[in-house]
């Protein structure tokens, strides 16, 4: 009867690392499994088709040998990109799951982590330092940035909550999505303008430095005298390596934690909460700071991947986030990063073969609809997403 | 000792007077219960006194200190613990969580560690259902661990909002008893009840409510010899 408590702790907080990196390992592989599986029939429906021809006229291999040969790249970009939807749908799904209204300027709390960190790197190479940084300093300017990244976002969230949803809690839920709308516009102009006063462009490019664009080659794939090289790029591993630590780490303080005991009991009942003597406020004030410090990280883990960043940079990674949030079902953490995975499994296999599939008619630019859709289908036919709650949402 | 002591307390929903100058005062130790019919405030008037709602007149103190304006969560670190209308069970913690969030001004693991066995022993159904999530249990559970939640904190005086709504007469015999329990064992309680009959048969004083205004209030035993309490609530 006694140590009820300790003798919990001790194996729930190994268990709270556990069970996460499970569940990521099986939503990488399960998503991986299915979305390979459809295309592979695909193909195969596809054969002798014009598409199948006119590879085999092209490329000298038929269309289904070319799915195969693209599959292992096309997974381990979409599991990338699957990672950073992650990290920024946690941030809509968290203030979703305290407040039930979706934080608009979550994209822009991202751009604010992408330019933060990226205007750290560039002053350190400035600097000079960043060049002479051996291989293991390179890695430790990396981990600076992203903390930069990080408090920039996380303090910037929190500011946004206290001055312009704060005083509209009350209000109906129109108001405060509406003042987010606005917040959205007026950080994107305001990081225009910032960038635009300081440097005279409010474009900015990440400097190169450390072996991140160094890619390590897995295997290679023979096709008759051909053969296809599959590889990673560090920096690949690097965003997947943050992303996944990122993701024990929340899963950790939200599951495990007191604080994060207290953010769950906000999230399902404001009042109550408030009776057992838990400040709402600096609740609502804390899931803000690591929402935001996440979509923080999110923005220079982007940055890394695909170098230029400017003040729009959030708009289209944030609202495919969003509905990675909607898709694997808003509110619930897991299902955040279910739907960030599918979703950049999903617009990986997009951009690989929309184009070759269509013979050309939609190239791989049309990958953003299929997020959309996505979207759109949800909302319509399951709102509460995958993973929508099982227990009833108030007692 | 006087714990809790409201003087003419007004509450206002918007423009709608829900308390017209309340006053009401709890001794150390007592059971005092609050009657009356829907609408008449009884709801409001623990709402008024554990911070989820200001009231616009009068003052509300514990233990002599003035709490009327205090937020919730400060007014429960005073020493004031409530269990709610309609229970606030967190349905998506579970049933240890929950009791532990009922501990959380507390910091000492061992004390909070205490409270739970304190609270299984006194529930032992809880303990069966410990891993389970809150909005699982039955409603005779959920008044459980609403009750059991509510002492985790070891308060000085215990508000409790209807505990017998919605439970079969067995469980409502159930929960008066562990009531009389907890106030032998020295947990002073304030007691809304629309079930007028049991709670006068537990409590030391009754305040009868009617349209936000105190009617009638006295000795439990006189209360409920009262002619028109009789008729209104007692249905006898």
């Amino acid at each position: 009867m006694s140590g009820l408590l300790r003798r919990n702790s001790g194996s729930e907080a190994l268990r709270e690392i556990l069970l996460p990196l499970g569940r990521m390992g099986v939503f990488v592989v399960g998503a991986g499994a299915v979305f390979s599986a459809i295309m592979l029939v695909l193909a195969l429906l596809c054969r002798g088709s014009g598409a199948d021809k006119l590879l085999v006229d092209s490329q000298g291999i038929n269309i289904v040998t070319y799915t195969l040969v693209n599959l292992p790249q096309v997974l381990i970009d979409g599991v990338t990109l699957g990672f950073v939807y992650a990290a920024i749908a946690l941030g809509y799904t968290m203030v979703y799951g305290v407040l039930e209204f979706i934080n608009f300027a979550h994209s822009e709390i991202f751009a604010i982590g992408a330019f933060a960190g990226v205007e750290f790197l560039i002053g350190m190479d400035r600097l000079g330092v960043l060049k002479a940084a051996g291989p293991m300093g390179s890695y430790m300017y990396l981990v600076l940035a992203l903390v930069v990244s990080m408090v920039a976002s996380g303090g910037i969230a929190m500011l946004v909550e206290r001055t312009a949803y704060r005083p509209l809690r009350n209000s109906p839920k129109l108001v405060p999505l509406i003042s987010a709308i606005g917040v959205s516009f007026a950080l994107q102009d305001i990081i225009r303008l910032v960038e635009s006063l300081t440097t005279g462009q409010f474009y900015r490019v990440m400097p190169t430095f450390g072996d991140f664009d160094k890619r390590l080659p897995l295997f290679s794939i023979k096709t008759g005298q051909d053969s296809t090289l599959v590889d990673i790029q560090i920096k690949s591993i690097v965003v997947i390596g943050a992303a996944v630590l990122m993701l024990v780490g929340l899963n950790y303080i939200v599951n495990a934690t007191r604080i994060g005991k207290a953010i769950r009991s906000v999230a399902q009942d404001r009042n109550t909460a408030a009776l057992m003597g838990i400040g709402v406020n600096a609740i609502i004030s804390f899931t803000f700071l690591i929402g935001g410090a996440l979509g923080g990280a999110a923005g220079l883990l982007y940055a890394l991947k695909f170098t230029r960043i400017d003040p729009f940079v959030g708009f289209m990674p944030g609202i495919k986030a969003f509905t990675a949030a909607v898709l694997g079902g808003i509110g619930n953490l897991t299902g955040a990063l279910l739907g960030g995975i599918i979703l950049g499994m999903l617009e990986s296999f997009a951009g690989a073969y929309l184009g070759t599939f269509t013979m050309g008619a939609f190239g791989s630019e049309y990958k953003d609809i299929i997020a959309f859709l996505v979207l759109i289908i949800f909302i319509i036919f399951r709102p509460s997403g995958l993973l929508g709650e099982q227990v009833s949402q108030k007692a | 000792m006087r714990l809790l002591e409201l003087e003419n307390v007004n509450s206002y929903y918007g423009k709608i007077h829900a308390l017209k100058g309340i006053s009401l005062t709890v001794e150390e130790g007592e059971i005092v219960c609050l009657i009356g019919g829907n609408g008449a405030g009884k709801t409001t008037t623990l709402r008024s006194i554990s911070g989820l709602l200001h009231p616009r007149e009068g003052t509300v103190r514990l233990m002599g200190k003035d709490i009327t304006k205090m937020a919730p969560n400060l007014v429960h670190k005073e020493g004031l613990g409530l269990v709610p209308e309609g229970r606030g069970i967190f349905p998506r913690l579970t049933v240890l969580e929950n009791l532990e969030m009922g501990a959380y001004i507390v910091k000492d693991r061992a004390v909070i560690e205490r409270g739970i066995e304190h609270a299984f022993a006194l529930f032992p159904r809880l303990k069966e259902r410990s891993s389970q999530k809150g909005g699982t249990l039955s409603g005779g559970e959920q008044q459980m661990l609403a009750t059991a939640r509510g002492l985790m904190s070891n308060p000085r005086i215990l508000l409790m909002d209807e505990p017998s709504m919605g439970l079969a007469p067995v469980l409502v015999d159930q929960i008066f008893d562990v009531i009389k329990e907890l106030n032998a064992g020295g947990t002073t309680i304030l007691l809304v009840e629309q079930n007028a009959l049991m709670a006068l048969g537990i409590a030391h004083r009754a305040y009868v409510l009617q349209t936000g205004k105190i009617v009638l209030s006295g000795l439990a035993k006189d209360v409920a010899r009262d002619e028109n309490v009789k008729k209104a609530y007692l249905g006898i």
